[in-house]
């Protein structure tokens, strides 16, 4: 996780195409200044920063679905439930699954465990447009690849059902 | 069974907090009821599931923006319930 650079997500551990579900996990720095203000003296994994983590988790998912044809930007959550402290040095699980692929939005149920326990979830929607450009694609590619994003899984999904 | 336009109208009543019997046939979701392009992913999403459907709403963004349809031919309840209608015929077929 490198907050700084709003990067929230350490890595993709399972992309599942067929049950349309994703796997990642975010280890949270030790320091930042973040915490210098979240707070003095009791730092605590900002809960606006756990969402951005479920949200970014759901956007794999979603580009994965998608085949890398569309760009998820995150426009509306519902039932969001904070439900403990996270705090500095904590490795945190994420998964997600796709609830709905409409016609230019998506809908996700996502979540985030830490020691086996739910610590916050929320159902996220998001606006499905073109990638806006070919400098902002690229980005995507080398995102894709830091985060160890798994081809060979879309390159399966396309053999099953092709 | 409540017929498509009750279950748009309930959805629509629900997800935008809209008095339920200000919402007719004839009344624009845009223009009459005020919901706006957000809203309306909720009302999409909320019909897509009850419908089994997907409604193509980019592809009638498209026309509309292209001058090829206007926002009633679409976004007129009445409208709007005979598009889902020929949707959910079109799955079955």
């Amino acid at each position: 996780m490198r907050i700084e650079y709003f990067q929230l997500i350490d890595r993709i551990v399972d992309l599942d195409l067929a049950n349309q579900t994703i796997r990642t996990e975010a280890r949270v720095p030790t320091a930042s200044t973040i915490f210098e203000g979240h707070f003095p003296g009791f730092p605590l994994m900002p809960g606006v920063l756990l969402i951005e983590a479920m949200a970014q988790t759901s956007g794999w998912l979603i580009i994965g679905v998608t085949r890398f044809t569309r760009m998820p930007f995150f426009a509306a959550l519902k039932e969001a439930k904070l439900r403990s402290f996270i705090t500095p040095g904590q490795t945190l699980a994420l998964s997600a699954k796709l609830l709905h692929e409409g016609s230019g939005y998506a809908v996700t149920k996502a979540d985030i465990r830490c020691d086996g326990k739910v610590a916050c979830n929320a159902e996220i929607t998001f606006r499905l447009v073109d990638f806006p450009n070919p400098e902002f694609r690229a980005s995507m590619d080398k995102m894709a690849a830091i985060l160890q994003f798994p081809m060979g899984a879309l390159a399966t999904a396309d053999t099953q059902h092709g | 069974m409540p017929s498509t336009f009750d279950t748009v109208a309930n959805i629509i009543s629900e997800t935008c907090d809209i008095p339920r019997d200000t919402i007719k046939p004839e009344s624009h979701a845009i223009n009459d009821l005020g919901i706006d392009s957000l809203d309306f992913l909720d009302i999409a999403f909320a019909i897509d599931k009850a419908f089994g459907i997907k409604m193509p709403l980019e592809q009638w963004t498209q026309e509309v923006n292209d001058g090829k349809a206007t926002t009633e031919q679409y976004f007129q309840l009445n409208n709007l319930c005979t598009r889902i209608d020929e949707l959910v015929a079109a799955k079955g077929a």
